[in-house]
C-alpha cells in the first residue's frame, strides 16, 4: 500500500470513527427501530403461522425454472477446461482437434475472448459482486490450479464435454506458494476487511491474561470447506444487441447486474439477471467467472450459452472456506469471571480477493472480559479465491472459543453452562452500546431443562456397550445485519391485490413464503391476495441475500414503500373518505383498506378508495432507511446448543444421538421454515465437525477430492433427532421484530460436537474435522 | 466421454464373440464404469451390454450357491439364503454404496470395480502408475488416508474399493471365466492381483474373458459370520479398515475361523496368518489381539494412515470376540 493510500485509509476511518460516535450517542427516536416495527404489536395474523413453502407445488412437479432449465432458441452448450498448475504461463494450448470434433461451434481461450474488464471484486463497491479480480481469459497467465483455460460451445453438452478432452494444453511454470505452512514461516501480514484491519484491543489482554488465577490457552485447526448447494453453479445467457440478459442461480441479483456491466463495459439497465429459483447458496452463489465466460462466449458465438458446472468444476471455479488457525487464551478469576479474552491466528487467502477468514467474529459479542484482543493475521496463496461460506468467520470461530471456555470449566470445575451465563456482558463488550434485545440466559435454561443437561456425568464415565457417551453445549451466535441499498415497490389493485416486488432471493428457505405472510399482515389482507415477486435485477432494491440480512433488508424496504402507499392512498381517498384529514401517522392498515389507529370505525377498504377515485391500481416505490440502528444498539442472535454423542470405544467413530438448538433470534415468521433453516444449518455444522474437509494438495495447490463420493457431508443416518426450539421475543428495533437467520444454524455446533466427545473420553481433540483416528 | 460403439449380448457365446476387440468392454450397471468413462479414464472403442445374460442364483445339491455375474447386488443381498447362510455376504453389500446404486451393480461388475484413489481419478492434473504405467505416483506422497498399508509397492499404494469381495474372500468364493480357450475357475483371492511394478494390470483376466458366474462353497462355517465396515460417515463411504469374518467353536477351542480385510491393499486381503495363528487355539480376547497382530506385522504405513494398522487390529479382535460372544 503507498503513503497516500494509506492516508486517505486513515482520513476515511477518522470520518467513520465520528460518524460511528455520533450514531451512538444520538437519541433512539432517530434512529430505524427507534420506534419499534407496528407489526410487533400484532398478534393473531399470518406472522408466526407454520405455512408450507408457497414454492413447493411448484418445486415437487419439477415447474420451478432453475438456471440450467431456461430453454433458448438456438442455444448452444458450454464446458471448461481447467489449468492443472498453480501458476505460471500457457506455453501450448492446441483447440485444433477440439473445434474440428462433432457439433462443435467454437473454442474460446485467451486468444480471441472478447476484451473485457476484470469482475469488481465483492465489497469494493456498494453492487460489487466478483469472487475476484483477476483478468479473465485476457492473457496466458496462470493464477490458481483450476482456472480456466478454454471454453468449448457444442450443440449437446456431451459434445462440449468430450471436445474439452481434446484440448491439449501445456505450462511454463513459476514458482508458487501453495503451502500454508511455507508462507507462514515467511511471515504473516494483518488481515484487512474491507480496508480496515481485523484487529482490535480493548484494555490490555496480555498482562491481564498473564496475572490471571486460571487460564487456557491452545491453538485449534479447521480446514478448508468447499460449497457443495446441491445445484451446481449455472447461467444461461444471451445477447439481444447491446442488451445481456442472465438467467442465473444467484443470491446477488442487483450486484451482478451491475458488475456484468462494468465488465462488458454497458450500463446496468442494459443486463437483466433473473434468478427465480435457486438450489442453495450459503454465500457461493455470488459472481464468479463462469457467468462472465458463459456471456463472452455468447457474444463470440452470437448464439445464447448455458453454461452449467459440474461438480468438480464448482470445486475448481467457486471458493470454499479457507483453513484457520486460531489462538484462543482465557484470563479468569477464580470463581470463572473472565479477565482477558485473546482470540488470535492466521488464515490464507489471496490477492485476488479480500477475505481473510474473521474468526474473531463471535469473540466481539458473545462474552464479558475488561480486557479483549483480537487479531487476524493472513498469508497469501496461489489458490482460487476462498470466500463467504454461511458464517463465515463465525462457524470457524464458534469452534475455537467456544472450546477454550468448555476447557476453562472443566479446569475451574465450573457447569459450562453457568460459566457462560456468568460472563454475559451488559453492554456490547467492545463499543459499549445497549443491546437490541438480549435473552440468552432464557434460551440456556430453556433449552438445559428440555435437554435434560442436568444428567451430566464425568468425562469417560458413561457407556453403552463399546459407545463412550457424552453429552457438550455451546454457544452460538451470529449478528443482525441490514445493508444499505433496500428498496421495493408495491402495486395494489382495484380488486384489492397487492403485489410486492423487490430484486430478493428464494435459495430454498422460504423468503417468499414467510415474506407473502409479513406482507399480507403489514398490508391488512389474506395471504391469497398477496404476490411476492423477487429474483429479477429489474425490480427495485440491492439486497444481497447474505449476511442473514434479506429479512431485515426486505422488511425495511417495504415498510418505506407502505408508508409512501399509505400517503398515496390518503391523496386518492380525499375529502369524502372515513379517512378525510388524517394524516399518514394516524392510519394504519386493517382488514383490506386504511383505518384511524385509535377509532378503527374510520376504514375504508383498499377497494372503496380506488374504485372511487377511478385507478386500476397504485404503484409506489419506497427506499428503505440508512441501516444505522446497528451502529447504535449492539444487535446480535444467540443460541444455546447441548449435544449427545457416543464414539466407539473399539474404531474411535463419532456419532451424534441427539441435538437440541435453543434460539434467541427475535421474532420467528414461520415457525416451520425457521426450524428447516436451524435444522439444516446444525447439519451443515455437523459436517464441519466430524468430516468435512477440502483436500489441498499443498505440493501444487490442486484439490483432491472434488467429488460429492470423495468430499464427505453428513448423510441421512448421520442426522440424528435435532429438536430446535426459541424464545419468540422479538427485537424492537428489527424490521417485524425479527433478526436473521439463515447462518447462525452452523455457529457452534463444532464446538457442542467437541465438547461432547471430551465428555464422553476424556480427549480434547483442537483439529477439526473429528475423524475416527483423533480418537483412537 | 469418448464416443464409443454399444451392442447388448443376449448370451454367453454372443458376448465373447462382441467383446473380442482389443478396446471392448463388458457392460454390466455401469455403476463404476460409466463414472470412469465420464471421467475420460476409461475410454473404451466398445461396450458389450452383458446385463441380459442370466441372472439367476442357484443352490446346489451340497449346498453350495452359483450366482450369475449379472446378478444384481441387491438380489444378492436380499437372497433368503444368503442372509442365513452367508449372512457375512449380504451385510457386506449391504454396507457398500447406496439402495439405487446397489439395485444397478451386477456381482460380475463389483468385482471389477477399480480404486478410489484420487490420483488415479485426476486424469488431468496428477500422475498415476496405475493409468499410465511408469509415469509415477502422487498418491505415495500426497492423500493417502484411504490407501495401503499391506501389499503395497512403490509403484501404486492403492486399495480396492469393493466390500463385496472382503466377503467373498473369506467365504472361499470360486469366479468362473469363459473365454477364447473356453471355460475356466480361478479362486477369487487369485482374481485380484498386488500391485508390483504393473498397477494397471489389476486381474488375472486374459483379454476378451468374461466372469460368468461366482460360486459359494458349502461353507458351515458361514453361518456365523459378519461384516464390519469403519468409515468416516455412517453410509455412503469406502471402508478406511473392514473385516469379514466367520468363526465355529468347538467349546472354547477355535475349530475353524475365516478372517479377510478391505481397505488395506490393492486387493480383497484374506488374513491367512491370523486364520492360522488362531485355528485349534482357545478364545480370548488376547488370542484375537495376537491373531490380528501377527496378520498385521508385515504392514506398512504411509504419510497419512499409520492409524489404519491399529485400526485393523482393533476391528479383527473385535469382530472375532462378537462372533465368539454370539456362540456362546
Amino acid at each position: 500500500m503507498s503513503i497516500a493510500e494509506e492516508a486517505k485509509l486513515a482520513v476515511r476511518g477518522a470520518i467513520q470513527g465520528v460518524m460511528e460516535k455520533a450514531i451512538e450517542l444520538a437519541p433512539d427516536s432517530w434512529m430505524p427501530g427507534g420506534k419499534p416495527d407496528s407489526l410487533i404489536a400484532t398478534k393473531h395474523g399470518s406472522i408466526g403461522a407454520s405455512v408450507p413453502r408457497i414454492d413447493s407445488p411448484l418445486k415437487v412437479q419439477g415447474k420451478a425454472p432453475f438456471a440450467a432449465e431456461f430453454e433458448l432458441p438456438g442455444m448452444v452448450y458450454a464446458a471448461l477446461m481447467f489449468s492443472t498448475v498453480a501458476k505460471g504461463r500457457i506455453a501450448t494450448l492446441d483447440t485444433a482437434q477440439a473445434e474440428a470434433a462433432p457439433g462443435v461451434v467454437l473454442v474460446m481461450t485467451h486468444r480471441n475472448a472478447p476484451r473485457m474488464e476484470s469482475m469488481p471484486v465483492f465489497l469494493s463497491a456498494e453492487k460489487a459482486g466478483g469472487g475476484d479480480n483477476l483478468p479473465i481469459m485476457q492473457d496466458d497467465r496462470i493464477h490458481w490450479n483450476g482456472q480456466p483455460i478454454a471454453v468449448v460451445l457444442a450443440e449437446t453438452q456431451e459434445q462440449a464435454d468430450y471436445a474439452v478432452a481434446l484440448i491439449r494444453a501445456s505450462y511454463e511454470q513459476d514458482a508458487a506458494t501453495t503451502s500454508f505452512a511455507t508462507a507462514k514461516r515467511k511471515g504473516t501480514e494483518p488481515g484487512l476487511f474491507m480496508g480496515q484491519p481485523l484487529k482490535t484491543e480493548k484494555g490490555s489482554a496480555d498482562a491481564a491474561f498473564k496475572a490471571s488465577a486460571a487460564k487456557v490457552e491452545a491453538t485449534y485447526t479447521t480446514p478448508r470447506h468447499n460449497h457443495n448447494a446441491i445445484e451446481p453453479h449455472a447461467a444461461t445467457v444471451a445477447w439481444d444487441g447491446d442488451r445481456l440478459i442472465v438467467h442465473d442461480a444467484s443470491q446477488a441479483v442487483a450486484h451482478t447486474a451491475w458488475s456484468l456491466g462494468k465488465i462488458f463495459g454497458i450500463s446496468e439497465q442494459q443486463v437483466h439477471v433473473t434468478s427465480p429459483f435457486v438450489g442453495g447458496g450459503f454465500g457461493g452463489k455470488c459472481l464468479w467467472q463462469h457467468q462472465v465466460l458463459g456471456a463472452a462466449a455468447a457474444k463470440l458465438a452470437g448464439r445464447p450459452v448455458r453454461i452449467a458446472l459440474s461438480r468438480e468444476g464448482v470445486y475448481r471455479l467457486i471458493g470454499g472456506r479457507t483453513l484457520t488457525e486460531q489462538r484462543l487464551a482465557i484470563g479468569a478469576d477464580q470463581d470463572g469471571r473472565f479477565n482477558a479474552i485473546i482470540h488470535s491466528g492466521t488464515v490464507a487467502t489471496t490477492r485476488q480477493n479480500g477475505m481473510p477468514e474473521p474468526f474473531i467474529l463471535p469473540t466481539m459479542s458473545s462474552y464479558g472480559s475488561p480486557n479483549i484482543k483480537l487479531d487476524v493475521e493472513v498469508v497469501y496463496l496461489d489458490m482460487l479465491a476462498n470466500t463467504f461460506m454461511r458464517a463465515p468467520g463465525e462457524s470457524v470461530g464458534t469452534f475455537a472459543l467456544e472450546s477454550a471456555i468448555d476447557e476453562l470449566a472443566v479446569s475451574l470445575g465450573i457447569d459450562p453452562v453457568e460459566l457462560r451465563i456468568l460472563n454475559q456482558p451488559s453492554e456490547d463488550p467492545l463499543k459499549g452500546t445497549p443491546f437490541s434485545s438480549r435473552h440468552i440466559t432464557e434460551a440456556w435454561r430453556a433449552g438445559a431443562e428440555k435437554f435434560g443437561w442436568s444428567k451430566r456425568s464425568a468425562p469417560g464415565t458413561v457407556r453403552d456397550g463399546e459407545w463412550q457417551i457424552g453429552i457438550g453445549c455451546a454457544t452460538a451466535t451470529y449478528p443482525y445485519h441490514r445493508m444499505p441499498g433496500g428498496a421495493a415497490r408495491i402495486t395494489l389493485t382495484r380488486d384489492g391485490y397487492a403485489r410486492v416486488e423487490i430484486a430478493a432471493h428464494e435459495m430454498g428457505m422460504g423468503t417468499a413464503t414467510a415474506h407473502t405472510q409479513v406482507v399480507a399482515d403489514r398490508l391488512g389482507l389474506s395471504r391469497d391476495q398477496v404476490t411476492f415477486a423477487y429474483g429479477d435485477s429489474l425490480m427495485p432494491g440491492v439486497v444481497l441475500a447474505g449476511g442473514s440480512q434479506q429479512t431485515a433488508s426486505i422488511g425495511a424496504s417495504v415498510i418505506a414503500a407502505h408508508h409512501v402507499l399509505i400517503k398515496e392512498l390518503l391523496k386518492l381517498a380525499g375529502n369524502d373518505s372515513p379517512l378525510a384529514g388524517l394524516g399518514t401517522d394516524e392510519v394504519g392498515t386493517l382488514n383490506g383498506g386504511l383505518a384511524k389507529l385509535d377509532d378503527p370505525s374510520r376504514h375504508e377498504s383498499y377497494v372503496s378508495i380506488l374504485t372511487r377515485s377511478g385507478r386500476d391500481h397504485v404503484a409506489v416505490e419506497g427506499s428503505a432507511s440508512a441501516p444505522l440502528e446497528t451502529m447504535h444498539w449492539s444487535m446480535h442472535s444467540f443460541g444455546a446448543l447441548f449435544c449427545e454423542i457416543g464414539v466407539n470405544s473399539v474404531t474411535g467413530e463419532t456419532r451424534v444421538r441427539r441435538f437440541l438448538g435453543s434460539y434467541d433470534c427475535g421474532r420467528i415468521l414461520n415457525p416451520k421454515t425457521a426450524a428447516s433453516q436451524f435444522r439444516g444449518g446444525i447439519i451443515m455444522g455437523l459436517g464441519l465437525a466430524l468430516m468435512e474437509e477440502t483436500q489441498f494438495d499443498d505440493r501444487n495447490g490442486r484439490v483432491m477430492n472434488p467429488s460429492l463420493a470423495e468430499y464427505h457431508v453428513p448423510v441421512h443416518l448421520d442426522v440424528p433427532p435435532i429438536d430446535v426450539i426459541w424464545t419468540d421475543i422479538p427485537d424492537p428495533r428489527a424490521p417485524m421484530g425479527a433478526r436473521g437467520i439463515g447462518e447462525i444454524g452452523i455457529t457452534g455446533v463444532g464446538a457442542a460436537v467437541a465438547n461432547a466427545v471430551f465428555n464422553a473420553t476424556g480427549k480434547r481433540v483442537r483439529d477439526l474435522p473429528l475423524t475416527l483416528d483423533k480418537l483412537m | 466421454m469418448t464416443p464409443f460403439d454399444y451392442s447388448r449380448a443376449s448370451d454367453v457365446a454372443d458376448a465373447l464373440r462382441m467383446g473380442a476387440g482389443v478396446q471392448a468392454k463388458f457392460l454390466g450397471g455401469g455403476t463404476n464404469l460409466v463414472d470412469l468413462m465420464r471421467e475420460t479414464i476409461e475410454r473404451p472403442a466398445a461396450l458389450v451390454d452383458i446385463t441380459g445374460l442370466p441372472a439367476e442364483i442357484t443352490e446346489r445339491d451340497d449346498g453350495g450357491l452359483v450366482i450369475g455375474a449379472a446378478v444384481r447386488n441387491t438380489a444378492l443381498a436380499e437372497h433368503r439364503t444368503v442372509r442365513t447362510r452367508y449372512p457375512v455376504l449380504s451385510r457386506a453389500i449391504l454396507a457398500g454404496a447406496s439402495a439405487q446404486i446397489r439395485n444397478m451393480a451386477t456381482v460380475g461388475g463389483n468385482l471389477l470395480q477399480r480404486t478410489r484413489c484420487s490420483y488415479f481419478y485426476d486424469d488431468a492434473g496428477s500422475r498415476c502408475n496405475k493409468r499410465q504405467p511408469g509415469q509415477g505416483c502422487d498418491a505415495i506422497d500426497g492423500f493417502n488416508r484411504n490407501h495401503a498399508i499391506l501389499g503395497a509397492s512403490e509403484a501404486c499404494v492403492a486399495t480396492h474399493p469393493s466390500d463385496m469381495c472382503v466377503a467373498l474372500a473369506a467365504l472361499d468364493a470360486v469366479v468362473h471365466l469363459e473365454g477364447r480357450g473356453g471355460a475356466r475357475t480361478l479362486p477369487l483371492v487369485e482374481l485380484h492381483r498386488l500391485p508390483g511394478d504393473r498397477p494397471d494390470l489389476e486381474t488375472a483376466l486374459q483379454p476378451g474373458e468374461l466372469i460368468t458366474a461366482i460360486e459359494l462353497p458349502a461353507q458351515p462355517i458361514a453361518a456365523r459370520s459378519t461384516y464390519r465396515k469403519v468409515r468416516d460417515r455412517s453410509s455412503y463411504a469406502f471402508a478406511l479398515v473392514s473385516v469379514a469374518a466367520a468363526l465355529e467353536l468347538d467349546g472354547d477351542t477355535v475349530k475353524d475361523v475365516r478372517v479377510a480385510l478391505g481397505g488395506v491393499a490393492h486387493k480383497p486381503w484374506r488374513a491367512l496368518e491370523a486364520e492360522q495363528a488362531l485355528r485349534g487355539g482357545k478364545v480370548s480376547e488376547a488370542a484375537f489381539r495376537a491373531a490380528a497382530e501377527a496378520e498385521l506385522a508385515h504392514a506398512v504405513p504411509l504419510s497419512c494412515n499409520t492409524f489404519k494398522i491399529e485400526l485393523a487390529k482393533r476391528t479383527i479382535t473385535a469382530v472375532l470376540g462378537e462372533l465368539a460372544g454370539a456362540a456362546r
